[in-house]
């Protein structure tokens, strides 16, 4: 590969485009770990440190990761391994347990997973655990045999460590933590939680026995680095084969990002969530437009991508919606002005339509009992409206009481979208009172 | 139920000669020798003192062993004592104390014991016969006889380490605690005193259709039916008539009940005679041949194939019928009504539960999987197995003993016909023959079995029962296999004898083929069972590289710190663990029961300080201070449900695993039961409150047991609610808990220093101001020793960090803003701007509406009527309902289901002032 890489300096357009994507869909979608952490130096030291001591000296820990969605706890915990592992000492020494808590979602089967990933199946042959109480007893017993100084350090994981503690009783964090506070086998429990309350979810002797370590990580990203990180990912390494490619494509992100409409979408983007993942979002969708006729992202990529990003799926089903669905949905947003969001039925809405038809409406005409009823159905099913709790059971169809799951904006921004809304249909749209 | 007692043989005990002398005060006369006769048989055992004689036990193939020191009785002769030197079997030895033998005990090897803690006054109805013991001197190998009657001894056990035996123990020392004969004044039966006979369920005489009778109606089977065979043998076979149990005055009831208190474990106390020859006539030996003979062939009976044989079996013991023949009369036995089966079952599942010594144990728990239908037979299998495993000549063994054998199946034969006793009709000839016929074709098929192996090579035999990985399955077939060797022997004698159809020879036959796993039993005194990976539980693995220690101060600091170091004292608790100590204590010197209940929040040192009080306990009872107990540990955190509460208590006490319910019985049974040698068991229960159901059957049972009068049961129990007995316990079960209550206080500050400092031992790695900041702090906010351990190890990691000598304040403030301050503000803070709007548009449409709660499209219009005032361009409902979300997976805001859409109401999690606080700063 390198020779040829050599060889075919320049390569042709087609063929770097795929490239580009390939690497580039490989860093967004994969999620590949950063060389170095941008503004999380601290916890890292902190959980580095604190695993360190786990699988070298053989102390027990616990520890929960604190953060919103998106804020990078297991790429944290990913580059922590990371770096843990590069010591020999600790390679050959510690075993890995991960949880997920929508995963394992009772504590019988996290503790048959526990046994399975520490092979402790192994150990008893083709044991069958007969019961739930067994399989506890028989990894609780495990874990007490070892001690401190001469078991291997376990590192257990637990992804979602919320949904851990609505397990029945939390026997499994007590006795995870219970372990850590006790002379058995060394272990560091690790929670990854975006609840802020966690602690408060804890039993109480549960919570005694938690370290209380939490490592809090929330984002003080602020729009600069933003902007760098998307440089930054949306950037060629060196080593790309065609360096006269790369350069080209570096310098056309550059200007893309100095673009002052780009720059705005961004600034958008940003104000609304510091989450990786909805940048990676508008990251792909701009990646792929890229092709061989449009070799570079170009700053209406962009507003394109974002538009795709912000677009209401509300709005937008409104648009696949017949004529007759439309005015029964700006029917029932009168309905909603003047009743104030009480709830309406059929009958309300059929007969708001008929006050249209009578005063204004020259291009629509009245539409069957049958067939209004069909269309109502038809809005039910896709949940614009949503009947009212507990009404469901003895009313008749036409009389039961719904509610509209659409704001005004929404109706108003998709009439304006709409292919070939009739005028009138529009204009009552728009008009205050029916 | 009155069949049992028609069952069983009854054995009259009779002093005799005139009595050598009479104690005045006690009113007691001494005898030199006693008779023991089967009743309706003329001959008659003597046991004179001096003789080595085997002693009633709870475990029947393995009686106790004991010298008789001296006999005595009252002026009635109702009563009839004897004074003791115990000698302890292997099997009686702990299995890890066996280790301290540093070789492989002999089978047959018994130690003489030189413990305190058995009581070595018995009732001489217990003597079961006389028994030949042999002294081996220093390095002496032990003889390789095939007698199995003969026992050896070697070295004396006190309990703790094995000794050489000083040579001839002489009569005069060995019986130093407790000579005083304790009978009562004659007249036995004083009111209260009777009263209180008829309350207990004396030992051996089983007075109402109570479980425990059928338990020993099935577990006592095999003598039974040894005994109804021998007929002629009155020492081999014990039995007692439940009209006995009428007679049986209150002094005896509470000597057997001492006998039994004094005798659980190692502890027996016993005499050798070395030097004096067994004084057996050659009666005796005789009947000691037959004796053995008819334990293996009641061991047979008591073996059937298969389990439905099995079962039948058991319905033919009920029956009035005396000689339990094997299962094939079962299929005649079917018009048993319904109930007598259920009885069946229940014995069945009983039968497993004699309160098991070591040897039972580790057999048992393997054998757990059977669950309720775990028969002493299968352990058996076992046992031969490993004898099989163990011994080196397992052949050579079997085939010498083959011309005794023919001397006994001869006198067996003899027996059988001059017995009265002995209806050999009431099984159908029939059924006899096909069990006959049954046997031998197993036999055969084992015997083919065999021959594909080699059996003669031990080496093969011991890789046979090495690997760990076997299925249950696998193994017992070779279980059996190992049996077979022994069964080859006797079924070559079996065809030999067999001649002609006569009912005598096929019965003789089967009881030839019977014979052999009897055998096993009876040589069961291996106690280290070979294949511990069947139900060793796996560990993690160990660790490439030794844990590294602690390099300087603080890490060393931060080790004496961890909550999981074990400190030296419990510093602050020293009132609390007195407390326990002398409860604990007091019980377990007078043999007694009770219950406690610990509370205290979390943190407090309940379980450490008992913990603290066990093993102080445990070193006192290691230095003979009080008599040794039996400390279990159950905790309601670490069972998946509170019935496992049963099978955990059965598990550590007797290693036995269970169901829940058949665990609960068979507890039941242990503390119910009188039972020899028992060792006052304690028991923590932490987490009490987990165990409690709607029910509230296992906190009963708990609470229960130890006012149980044979149970010496003392539970300690834990919780963190002061008022739990109140709160949550019906009356019966907060009566039976009883008012021992003690709650541990949180601790205040000084003694939250006072932990620290005493952890630290010294080493100097804090400020003062430091240490005294931690403890204030955290017993303001909750006295959890453990929170306080935790902040200073934050404290010490800090300060490694900020490369200062010493802990300081600063470092402390640090550790204890990270673990307590709030994280809320800081999340708001670091939230995004559109979040940040959220939130402030929630705030103003709660003070709008007045309300604490607001829909979504209600927040919505506020937040972009917001928006347009920060100039910001506002956003879809969309991305409205996706910044909401995501401040509901904070838990920022409460949410409703997210199906509900603009709906969905909204209120904060955090209160209005921290939210307007946290935006204001930014």
């Amino acid at each position: 590969m390198s020779k040829r890489k050599v060889k075919n300096d320049h390569m042709p357009v087609g063929e770097c485009i795929t490239q580009v994507q390939k690497i580039l869909r490989e860093r967004l979608c994969h999620q590949q770990l950063p060389q170095k952490l941008v503004g999380v130096e601290a916890q890292h030291k902190h959980l580095l440190e604190l695993l360190k001591r786990t699988a070298i000296h053989g102390e027990s820990n616990s520890v929960l990761i604190v953060g919103p969605r998106g804020a990078g706890k297991t790429m944290l915990l990913k580059c922590v391994l990371r770096d843990l592992l590069e010591e020999k000492e600790v390679q050959k020494n510690l075993l890995q347990v991960y949880l997920n808590g929508l995963l394992q979602t009772d504590d019988r089967i996290a503790l048959k997973e526990i046994t399975r990933q520490l092979h402790l199946e192994n150990v008893v042959g083709d044991r069958v655990f007969g019961s739930f109480a067994e399989n506890l007893a028989f990894l609780l017993d495990a874990l007490k045999k070892g001690d401190r100084s001469s078991s291997c350090p376990v590192l257990f994981i637990l992804d979602e460590f919320d949904l851990f503690a609505h397990h029945k009783n939390q026997t499994l964090l007590y006795n995870l933590f219970d372990v850590s506070q006790s002379a058995q086998a060394p272990i560091a429990v690790v929670g990854l939680t975006c609840r802020l309350d966690v602690l408060e979810l804890l039993e109480k002797r549960v919570k005694s026995r938690f370290s209380h370590r939490q490592i809090h990580l929330l984002s003080s990203l602020t729009f600069s680095q933003y902007l760098d990180q998307v440089q930054a990912q949306l950037s060629l390494a060196h080593d790309f084969p065609d360096t006269k490619f790369a350069e080209d494509w570096n310098a056309g992100i550059k200007t893309l990002c100095e673009d002052k409409s780009v720059e705005e979408v961004l600034q958008k983007h940003f104000n609304s969530s510091k989450d990786f993942r909805s940048k990676h979002m508008l990251l792909m969708l701009c990646l792929s437009r890229v092709s061989v006729a449009n070799p570079a992202i170009k700053p209406a990529d962009v507003l394109e991508a974002s538009r795709l990003c912000l677009a209401d799926a509300k709005a937008n089903m409104l648009h696949g919606l017949s004529i007759l669905e439309l005015c029964l949905i700006i029917a029932m947003k009168h309905l909603n002005d003047i009743y104030e969001g009480e709830p309406f039925n059929l009958q309300m809405v059929h007969n708001e339509f008929k006050k249209f038809l009578q005063r204004k409406s020259n291009s629509m005409y009245n539409y069957d009992q049958p067939v209004v009823m069909k269309a109502f159905e038809h809005l039910q099913q896709l949940e614009l409206i949503r009947p009212v709790d507990g009404s469901l059971a003895k009313t008749q169809r036409e009389y039961q009481l719904m509610r509209l799951m659409l704001d005004h904006s929404q109706i108003m921004e998709s009439l304006q979208k709409y292919p070939q809304c009739p005028t009138d249909v529009k204009q009552w749209a728009m008009s205050a009172f029916g | 139920m009155t069949y049992f007692t028609r069952q069983r043989v009854r054995r009259v005990y009779k002093w005799r000669g005139e009595p050598l002398s009479f104690n005045r005060k006690l009113k007691t006369y001494e005898y030199s020798s006693l008779a023991i006769s089967v009743e309706g048989l003329a001959r008659a055992t003597i046991i004179t003192t001096g003789q080595h004689i085997l002693i009633e036990g709870e475990d029947d193939d393995n009686p106790y062993v004991a010298r008789v020191v001296r006999l005595f009785g009252d002026e009635s002769g109702k009563q009839k004592k004897a004074v003791v030197q115990w000698f302890v079997r292997v099997s009686e030895v702990p299995p890890f104390k066996l280790k301290l033998l540093g070789r492989k005990p002999h089978p047959q090897e018994i130690f003489y014991y030189q413990g305190r803690s058995c009581d070595d006054e018995v009732d001489a109805e217990s003597i079961l016969r006389p028994v030949q013991v042999k002294r081996l001197v220093g390095a002496a190998p032990f003889p390789d006889s095939d007698d199995k009657d003969t026992l050896y001894v070697k070295l004396s056990w006190d309990s703790k380490t094995f000794k050489v035996m000083e040579s001839e123990p002489s009569l005069a020392s060995s019986p130093p605690a407790c000579p005083k004969p304790s009978l009562p004044p004659s007249p036995p039966c004083s009111p209260p005193a009777a009263a209180l006979a008829s309350r207990a369920p004396p030992r051996h005489v089983l007075p109402t259709p109570d479980p425990a009778v059928m338990r020993r109606a099935t577990s006592g089977e095999v003598r039974c039916n040894g005994a109804t065979m021998s007929t002629g043998k009155a020492g081999a076979m014990e039995a007692e008539s439940l009209h006995s149990a009428t007679k049986l005055s209150a002094s005896k009831c509470l000597s057997s009940k001492r006998r039994n208190a004094s005798a659980r474990t190692p502890g027996v106390r016993k005499k050798l005679e070395l030097c004096s020859p067994e004084k057996m006539t050659r009666d005796d030996m005789l009947l000691q041949l037959l004796d053995k003979e008819l334990e293996k062939e009641a061991m047979l009976v008591q073996r059937p194939p298969s389990s439905p044989l099995h079962t039948l079996d058991l319905v033919e013991r009920l029956t009035p019928i005396r000689r339990a023949h094997r299962a094939p009369v079962a299929k005649d036995a079917v018009p048993v009504t319904p109930s007598t089966l259920v009885i069946n079952k229940l014995s069945a599942s009983e039968m497993d539960s004699p309160p098991s010594s070591a040897r039972d144990d580790s057999t048992r728990t393997r054998d757990g999987h059977a669950g309720a239908s775990v028969s002493p037979q299968q352990g058996d299998e076992t046992e031969a197995e490993l004898l099989m495993g163990s011994f080196k000549t397992p052949k050579r063994r079997n085939a010498t003993p083959g011309r005794s054998y023919a001397l006994r199946g001869q006198t067996a034969e003899v027996d059988d016909e001059n017995s009265p006793v002995l209806p050999a009709a009431i099984t159908p000839r029939g059924s006899k023959r096909k069990s006959a016929q049954l046997v031998s074709s197993r036999i055969r098929k084992q015997l083919n079995l065999l021959d594909t192996q080699d059996l003669s090579s031990d080496g093969d035999d011991e890789d046979e029962f090495l690997p760990s990985k076997k299925e249950q399955q696998s193994s017992s077939e070779e279980e059996e296999a190992g049996l077979d060797s022994e069964e080859e022997v006797v079924m070559k004698r079996g065809r030999h004898t067999a001649a002609g159809s006569h009912t005598p020879r096929s019965k003789r036959k089967t009881r030839s083929s019977m014979r052999t796993p009897r055998k096993t039993p009876s040589k069961k005194t291996t106690p280290s069972t070979p294949r511990t990976p069947r139900h060793a539980t796996p560990s993690i693995p160990s660790r490439s590289l030794p844990a590294r220690q602690p390099a300087n101060v603080l890490e060393e600091a931060r080790e004496r710190l961890h909550v999981s170091s074990v400190p030296e004292s419990l510093p602050c608790r020293e009132q609390e663990f007195q407390d326990i100590y002398s409860f604990v204590e007091s019980r377990i010197i007078d043999g007694t029961g009770g219950c406690m209940y610990i509370s205290g929040v979390p943190g407090t040192g309940k379980t450490a300080t008992v913990h603290e009080v066990m093993r102080c306990l445990q070193r006192a009872a290691d230095e003979d201070e009080i008599p040794p107990f039996h400390f279990i540990e159950i905790n309601g955190m670490k069972m998946t449900d509170p019935h496992q509460a049963y099978v955990q208590v059965l598990q550590k006490l007797t290693g036995q695993k269970a169901t829940a319910d058949h665990a609960a019985a068979l507890l039941e049974k242990r503390f119910d039961n009188p039972a020899p040698r028992k060792e006052t068991t304690v028991l923590l229960v932490d987490e009490l409150d987990l165990l409690w159901t709607r029910k509230q059957n296992v906190m009963y049972n708990l609470f229960d047991w130890p006012t149980r009068r044979h149970a010496r049961l003392v539970v300690l129990t834990i919780a963190n609610t002061m008022d739990l007995p109140e709160r949550i316990m019906i009356n019966r079960v907060a009566s039976r808990l009883g008012l021992t209550r003690m709650s541990f206080q949180p601790y205040s500050f000084k003694q939250l220093q006072q932990i620290i400092m005493s952890r630290l031992n010294k080493a100097k790695a804090f400020e003062e101001d430091a240490l005294q900041l931690v403890s204030r702090k955290v017993a303001a906010l909750s006295g959890d020793a453990r929170r306080c351990l935790d902040i200073c190890r934050r404290a010490t990691e800090i300060c490694e960090h900020s490369a200062t000598g010493l802990v300081g304040m600063s470092h402390v403030m640090e550790a204890l803003n990270e673990m307590f301050s709030s994280s809320y503000i800081m999340a708001i803070k670091c939230a995004s701007v559109q979040e940040q709007l959220f939130l402030r548009a929630v705030i103003a449409e709660f003070r709008r509406l007045g309300l604490e709660e607001a829909t979504f499209q209600q927040v919505f219009v506020q937040h972009q009527a917001l928006c347009r005032v920060e100039g910001l361009k506002p956003i879809s409902v969309s991305e409205g309902l996706a910044v909401c979300q995501r401040l509901g997976a904070c838990r920022l805001l409460l949410l409703e289901p997210s199906h509900l859409g603009v709906m969905q109401r909204i209120r904060l999690n955090v209160s209005q002032d921290d939210v307007l606080y946290a935006l204001k700063a930014d």
